[in-house]
């Protein structure tokens, strides 16, 4: 016998196996699910959801497909949220202490409340990486803010109205483009290949009849 | 909860775990491989196939579930849809919201081309979001995009179209440098060496990485872009057919509100197809490492205006898929796992085969394990074996998992398993649809010049086997030429009258050969609801 759980979902009881996730009871119980579903593994932010179990005070957010239920939970799926993401052409921009005052000036009316970090469903420091972001240092603003998925949990509890993972996008694409070093056999490879170094062995390889490919693939050398 | 019988296993792993580090298994050799792949790659098993009853495909082999929605008739046959009014109207349409259709977006828009995307869910809901391990390129001095073919096209078992696999090698150094120079941050060292290792079946270490997130880095970072440039992505707005005019030209795309039902119109000059894979159709009942919209629509709508497919019978399981626990049941565990040295180890703790062999007999390899050779490990779901990760720690060092494969550890840690510490069971996952619409070098379809397709909904870039980063590497690669080659294209096309004839004669062939289609298509969402009334199946099964 299939061990059973109370849980409410918009309110409504249902009665579900205990080993199942959130996004799995929900359709379990019945429903079909467009919104507030991506990649079912933790990957996409798709599924942010806000639960308080029965009988308990605080209020929790978490990734649907990533939770399992418990008994009592109350569960209410975040469909859609109104981050904030301002524009700019990642050419133009460099990454000077301005940018964020001029980007995401609000990150400068954080009031330390660690609401954010509480909510966040990948166990981030994210009013750490929000400091970060108002110092200038994009590069630990990006390290800090890495495994961040974009799901929008944190900007639903920040009285601030900051739009985290925006900012923390931002700070890695200013990373990745100016701050991190330039890869010199990268370069040197695109532009080897740009002359055409390539060309003619590439083209001999292709008309290399199979048995002959069989007998270089099979015999090639592998590093170590 | 861990049984008894895993403990006991997890024991016989620890005992041998010094005696293996030591130690590096043999490489199969190629009629070795070849025996294995016919006795238990699930290609090979007659019943998870059927045959495609009309069109440029009539008569061949495809996944039974795949077969079904070819043969099957449109939803909109008896739908009352105004051509005359236009709600979309764009040089380009790009439909699909991945690595493939976001890049293919930003060149058609760097090219001058007015883009709209289009995307059942999400832009940024894709397989790409979810792809771990990393993405190749030769570009290191002891490599080339000549040993990266050679690699590539022997892993596909000589089957590439060497005209397309000549483009992902060669374009290659430049996919990651245009990635690198839109602030995607690839894991280098402090003097901006990209840190590579190996795949499964690289004979260079040349996966360049973005920590177990690159999909996601590469990803959010092509969406961040997209909506830079302000191109219009239509969400939760799945695109059900082609629209054709009478000049055989496709002409854009009927549009469904994912959530009001209601039908539109986009009207085009090009469209590009970069719908992805068909994870979600379960073939052969396996659970999938593929994001929720992966169902093939792209192939059904392709296939109902006249694109051949190419491999279409062609499925990659990712060798190792979570077999335990339940909650994540058939998730991806990167290949980069084994990269940093984690061995496959049986029940008795033997390491059964060579880590990096290739995905599709690795794959194998572990089902014969659990299979005839008996030494799976028994699970409440199933049956796996070990992916002994704490040797990635011995060898790499105190720390190693935390810092390159975050996501892995985190992604066990919500249900207590310390991967660290103790090994994790694993068993193939539906991972990869080889096969596709087949293309030409610039990304057109051979049968519609003003059609294009990029990214897994292509077939032929990889031939029969895919390696591990190759994925990565097509969608971008494949997508940015699409959306040069549809920008320019769209400036020398004249659309001419719509028209939605195709699929009343779609109708007419299954009908005259005989099938009986009860279903429609494309599925645009698996069913996974569970009615009380009627207990579906599948439910609580596929994550």
């Amino acid at each position: 016998m299939q061990e059973m759980i109370d849980i409410y979902f918009y309110g409504k009881q249902y009665s579900v196996p205990a080993d199942l996730t959130i996004m799995t009871a929900m359709e379990y119980a019945g429903y079909t699910l467009s919104r507030g579903c991506g990649c079912r593994h933790g990957f996409c932010g798709a599924c942010a959801t806000i639960y308080r179990v029965k009988g308990k005070n605080e209020l929790k957010t978490c990734l649907a497909c990533q939770t399992q239920v418990e008994d009592g939970m109350y569960v209410a799926s975040i469909p859609f949220f109104p981050t904030d993401k301002r524009t700019y052409d990642i050419e133009q921009i460099k990454p000077s202490e301005q940018i964020m005052m001029e980007l995401y000036p609000e990150i400068f009316s954080c009031i330390g409340c660690n609401a954010c970090t509480k909510a966040c469903t990948q166990d981030l420091n994210v009013m750490q990486y929000i400091a970060y972001a108002q110092r200038g240092d994009f590069k630990a603003c990006a390290e800090e803010s890495f495994d961040c998925v974009g799901c929008g949990c944190c900007s639903t509890r920040c009285p601030a109205g900051i739009s985290h993972s925006m900012v923390g996008v931002l700070a890695r694409r200013l990373t990745g483009k100016y701050i991190a070093p330039e890869t010199e056999h990268l370069l040197e490879r695109v532009e080897e290949v740009r002359k055409g170094v390539y060309d003619e062995l590439i083209e001999q390889i292709m008309l290399k009849p199979i048995t002959e490919m069989q007998e270089l693939y099979n015999t090639r050398e592998i590093e170590q | 909860m861990i049984t008894e019988t895993m403990r006991e296993s997890i024991k016989k792993v620890e005992a041998t775990r010094a005696q293996r580090l030591g130690m590096e298994p043999r490489r199969m050799a190629a009629d070795e491989k070849d025996a294995l792949l016919k006795a238990y790659h699930p290609d090979y098993r007659e019943n998870g196939f059927t045959d495609i009853k009309i069109g440029p495909n009539k008569g061949q082999k495809v996944p039974a579930e795949l077969g079904e929605l070819l043969n099957s008739n449109t939803r909109i046959l008896r739908e009352m849809i105004n051509l005359n009014k236009i709600d979309y109207q764009a040089d380009v349409l790009v439909i699909g919201g991945g690595g493939a259709g976001a890049s293919a977006a930003i060149e058609a828009d760097r090219a001058g081309a007015s883009v709209i995307m289009v995307t059942k869910l999400r832009i940024g809901d894709a397989n790409t979001m979810m792809a771990e391990g990393g993405i190749q390129a030769a570009d290191k001095e002891n490599d080339s995009p000549v040993q990266h073919y050679l690699d590539a096209f022997g892993g596909g078992h000589f089957t590439a179209r060497p005209e397309l696999l000549e483009r992902l090698v060669m374009e290659a150094p430049d996919a990651i440098k245009w990635l690198n120079d839109l602030g995607v941050m690839f894991d280098k060292d402090a003097d901006g060496r990209m840190i590579t290792t190996h795949g499964g079946g690289t004979s260079r270490k040349r996966m360049h990485a973005c920590k177990d997130y690159s999909g996601a880095e590469i990803m959010r970072t092509l969406r961040d872009e997209v909506l830079n440039r302000e191109i219009p992505v239509i969400e939760f707005t799945s695109a059900v057919e082609l629209i054709k005019d009478d000049k055989d030209q496709v002409a854009g795309a009927i549009l469904l509100n994912m959530e009001t039902g209601d039908y539109m119109v986009a009207k085009a000059k090009t469209v590009i197809i970069a719908t992805g894979g068909a994870g979600r159709l379960h073939y052969q009942n396996f659970p999938t490492s593929n994001h929720y919209g992966s169902t093939a629509d792209g192939l059904i709508m392709g296939y109902r205006v006249g694109v051949p497919l190419l491999y279409q019978e062609t499925i990659q399981y990712h060798p190792t898929g979570v077999a335990y626990p339940a909650q994540i049941f058939g998730a991806l565990v990167t290949e980069k796992v084994r990269s940093l040295g984690a061995m496959l180890v049986n029940s008795e703790g033997e390491a059964f085969m060579h880590p990096l062999e290739t995905r599709d007999v690795a794959a194998a390899a572990i089902i014969r394990e659990c299979s005839d050779h008996g030494k799976g490990v028994n699970t409440p779901l199933g049956s796996g074996v070990w992916l002994d990760t704490p040797m990635i720690e011995i060898l790499g060092g105190e720390g190693t998992i935390e810092s390159r494969i975050p996501a892995m550890l985190r992604m066990y840690l919500n249900y207590d398993i310390d991967m660290r510490k103790e090994p994790i069971l694993i068993y193939p996952t539906l991972h990869y649809q080889n096969g596709g619409l087949e293309i030409n070098g610039d990304g057109f379809t051979k049968a519609i010049d003003n059609l294009l397709v990029a990214g897994e909904a292509v077939g032929g870039i990889h031939g029969r086997n895919r390696l591990m980063g190759n994925s990565l590497l097509d969608i971008i690669v494949f997508g940015r030429n699409a959306g040069k080659a549809a920008a320019s294209k769209a400036g020398e096309t004249k659309i001419g009258e719509l028209s939605l004839e195709h699929l009343v004669e779609y109708a007419r062939e299954l009908k005259n050969a005989g099938v009986e289609a009860e279903r429609i298509s494309p599925l645009l969402l698996p069913e996974y609801t569970r009615h009380e009334r009627m207990e579906e199946k599948r439910c609580g099964k596929f994550m």
